[in-house]
């Protein structure tokens, strides 16, 4: 009962906090990238792009920042068996993140906003490059530590917690670098989506429509680029999970019995108890996936449940299933989706017809949800997945939890987070889409900053 | 007996920096946010208050997230018995810290005047609640709190509501919004600077005598028996006389309207009180009531090997990330001035 609402409560904080993660990293990138082209080409309709989709990145990140120190704070607050047991290996890619990270992104975000005027212009430049440069170490350190309960590495357990042995293998972790490379590119792919959704919805607007092409130019070249990336990093990481966690790649597909040549259903009509009512299926595909060959075996859910039960003691080691095949199939699905809007807009550009296919455009404005999607259901499918493990092989969730907090102290901060995290929600979208419709050149803030005096910024 | 010169000492030591350097920072910025709504008498002066804090907050609160962090890797136990044990407690700071740093951030995104005065309520109970509970918190750290085997925290919520610790909170208050003042009138010009002046010397009586109840009742205590390696209680007994010697300077300063160095005597005040907290729990972390069951710098720590990696980052990186944070203050420096406003009657 406390387990449940303890997960509930990290599932509900997480996801919520990882809306705004991987668009804020989008984002950074893209206005400084933006701001480069301004300051290279001394081109004023790229800086004003910049400035407009820095305030749209400002608005996502102040709720990434806010609701990030929740995310620290609740390993101890509601997983404090956990907290002890991995703290040696955990709480250094953590702390490491603050120091390298945090500060950076804090500190020259802060100089990016208010320094415009008080830098020169190179300088200012450079504090977005810095912010962005956070951002992504941010990503880097989080994932060592996460890639830690995927695939431990590195350590030795000791009493009643894993001591670190060796540090560098933790860096080197393979899983780190299939996620970091996965879940970096799939940032890069929600900034772009999102930057060509809100330039899509200007061009239907025909509100300044010579930059706003532009743009979405940028927007989709980067998006194509990346979102191939991310497919690549997919599969070379359903590679390593079916080595380190079969169980749950076994999940993902529902996948009773080993096989060799298993095929991948695209979709099952009824339960997934391994008698679906209609199934789409492509033959030997799931073995490409997890193998990379024709008539690789893969290991069903009772061959591999029966090992872990040798090997951990008996008790049942099968993650949900649905929960792991849809969430697969759905983030799956959306990248699909955004590969579609992307090559038809490599098409369409080839055309130089990007900025007037209505139908194009239209799409675009609605594919801004498919990478958040994509994103979240990954998300609950990696850690969904390794259930009932929070650190696969060593330590299970319902071991990891608090044993000083109640349930009722659980429910109540539980239901205030999630009446809090609603409210600023609604308000933040409310906000992102008035600021979309904001024109291009708005006269600033009443800015009255001078190389001698601080400028009113908010 | 592990001994006193180790990384597990290094890293008591490290942490306390964060405290201090935290405490200093976001010390203002909360003064700032609880002052505003009694110090600006329109948009704009609330615009100047908020903006004195505008572009460096941000990276003030992550001295929080490295002193979290750092006590997470180098004292997992303390992490975990802290964290759970203020469980309610964190919650509702959690709560402030959020909604106070979205109001910074969202405030002014909107010209509404209704939006903005949401905002400024936000930011007020977002300054107002941390900086309450970080007294409390830090009072109990040192009073003492139930501690029993496996080193869980029995109290509950209100074991944490201890006299003790409530003054704690008050004073911490109060000496976070004298130091807030103090910094509006150095960051300030005109009427608004002349406002958060009388409202310090409002302010600094009181915090007087508040820091020094604290010091009186919470130094005056020797719970959780005797534990070898502490720090002679001289030191901790000097460090909070200086705290209350440092508001006394402040005074003077604010009397003679000498900004600057009021504002390095109520940092002082602030830097001394956090001193004497952690040189009075070493070698301890968290004092419990009962004897033998504190957490100490010995059996809260993590291996060597941890502790040597994050020594060696720390080393490489926490020179780089001051000079920055430094220049960025650096690159604000100087008064905010009221603008004029174009008068749109005429």
């Amino acid at each position: 009962m406390i387990t449940m609402l303890d997960r509930w409560q990290f599932a509900v904080t997480t996801v919520y906090h990882f809306l705004f993660v991987p668009v804020s990293i989008g984002l950074a990138l893209l206005v400084a990238v933006m701001q480069t082209l301004a300051y290279r080409r001394k081109d004023e309709e790229w800086d004003a792009l910049a400035r407009f989709f820095g305030k749209l990145f400002v608005i996502n990140f102040a709720l990434g920042i806010a609701t990030g120190i929740v995310q620290e704070f609740q390993f101890g607050m509601n997983w404090s068996n956990y907290s002890v047991f991995v703290g040696n290996i955990f709480g250094a890619p953590l702390a490491i993140e603050g120091l390298l990270a945090f500060f950076m992104e804090s500190t020259f975000l802060g100089l990016w906003l208010f320094g415009r005027g008080r830098l020169s212009a190179r300088l200012h430049l450079a504090t977005i490059w810095l912010v962005s440069i956070g951002t992504i170490l941010s990503a880097l350190f989080i994932l060592a530590a996460n890639a830690w309960m995927q695939h431990p590495v590195g350590y030795k357990v000791v009493g009643n917690r894993a001591e670190l042995t060796d540090f560098w293998a933790l860096l080197a972790n393979s899983t780190l670098w299939a996620e970091f490379s996965h879940t970096f590119l799939a940032a890069i792919t929600t900034g772009g989506m999102v930057v060509l959704g809100v330039s899509a919805w200007k061009l239907l607007r025909r509100h300044e429509t010579a930059a706003f092409a532009r743009a979405a130019r940028l927007a989709a070249a980067v998006s194509l680029v990346a979102v191939i990336g991310v497919m690549v990093t997919g599969d070379l990481q359903a590679r390593l999970m079916d080595e380190q966690q079969p169980m749950k790649m076994a999940a993902a597909e529902a996948l009773y019995d080993t096989q060799s040549g298993a095929s991948f259903s695209i979709l099952t009509v009824g339960n997934l108890s391994g008698n679906p009512i209609f199934q789409v299926r492509v033959p030997h595909l799931l073995s490409l996936i997890a193998d990379m060959s024709w008539n690789g075996s893969v290991s069903g859910i009772h061959q591999i449940q029966a090992h872990e039960a040798a090997t951990y003691g008996p008790a049942s080691y099968v993650p949900v299933i649905w929960l792991s095949y849809w969430s697969f199939r759905l983030m799956i699905g959306f990248g699909v989706v955004i590969l579609a809007v992307a090559i038809w807009a490599l098409v369409l550009a080839r055309r130089k017809r990007l900025d007037r296919s209505r139908w194009f455009l239209w799409a675009s404005l609605l594919a801004i949800g498919a990478p958040f999607l994509a994103n979240t259901f990954g998300w609950i499918f990696t850690e969904a997945g390794r259930q009932p493990w929070v650190v696969n092989g060593l330590m299970r969730t319902d071991q990891a939890i608090s044993p000083t907090v109640g349930a009722g102290s659980v429910a109540l901060t539980l239901a205030g987070f999630t009446v809090l995290y609603t409210v600023l929600g609604v308000i933040e979208v409310m906000l992102m889409s008035r600021y979309a419709r904001h024109p291009l050149h708005e006269d600033e803030a009443d800015s009255s900053g001078s190389a001698s005096t601080p400028a009113l910024v908010y | 007996m592990t001994p006193v010169v180790s990384l597990a000492t290094l890293w008591f030591v490290l942490i306390a920096v964060l405290w201090t350097g935290y405490f200093f920072l976001e010390g203002f910025d909360f003064g700032v946010g609880i002052l505003t709504p009694f110090l600006a008498r329109d948009d704009l002066d609330r615009r100047m208050c908020i903006n004195t804090i505008g572009p460096t907050w941000d990276a003030n609160e992550v001295w929080l997230l490295v002193a979290g962090g750092a006590t997470f890797a180098a004292f997992p136990v303390w992490y975990a018995t802290m964290f759970s044990g203020f469980y309610l407690a964190l919650f509702l700071l959690l709560f402030g810290l959020i909604i106070r740093g979205v109001s910074l951030e969202y405030r002014g995104k909107e010209h509404a005047a209704a939006w903005r005065a949401w905002w400024d309520r936000a930011l007020f109970v977002g300054s107002l609640i941390p900086a309450l509970l970080w007294g409390v918190a830090f009072t109990d750290l040192v009073h003492g709190l139930q501690i029993g085997s496996g080193f869980h925290y029995t109290g509950g919520f209100f074991g944490l509501l201890q006299p003790v610790a409530l003054v704690g909170g008050v004073a911490g208050l109060a000496l976070f919004s004298l130091h807030g003042a103090v910094f509006l009138s150095l960051k300030t010009s005109g009427e608004l600077a002349g406002r958060a002046r009388a409202a310090a010397r409002l302010l600094v009586v009181p915090t007087a005598v508040l820091v020094t109840a604290l010091v009186l009742w919470a130094g005056l205590d020797g719970r959780g028996g005797p534990v070898p390696h502490r720090i002679p209680a001289t030191i901790p007994w000097t460090l909070g006389a200086v705290a209350v010697v440092a508001v006394g300077v402040g005074g003077i300063g604010l009397w003679r309207e000498r900004d600057g160095w009021t504002f390095a005597a109520t940092g002082s005040a602030i830097v001394a009180l956090t001193a004497a907290a952690f040189t009075s729990l070493f070698p301890r972390v968290m004092v419990s009531t009962a004897t033998g069951r504190s957490l100490t710098v010995w059996n809260a720590s993590s291996a060597h090997e941890t502790l040597l990696v994050m020594s060696v980052v720390a080393a490489i990186f926490t020179p780089l990330v001051l000079a920055y944070q430094a220049w960025s203050y650096w690159v604000f420096r100087g008064r905010i001035t009221r603008p004029p406003v174009p008068d749109l009657h005429s």
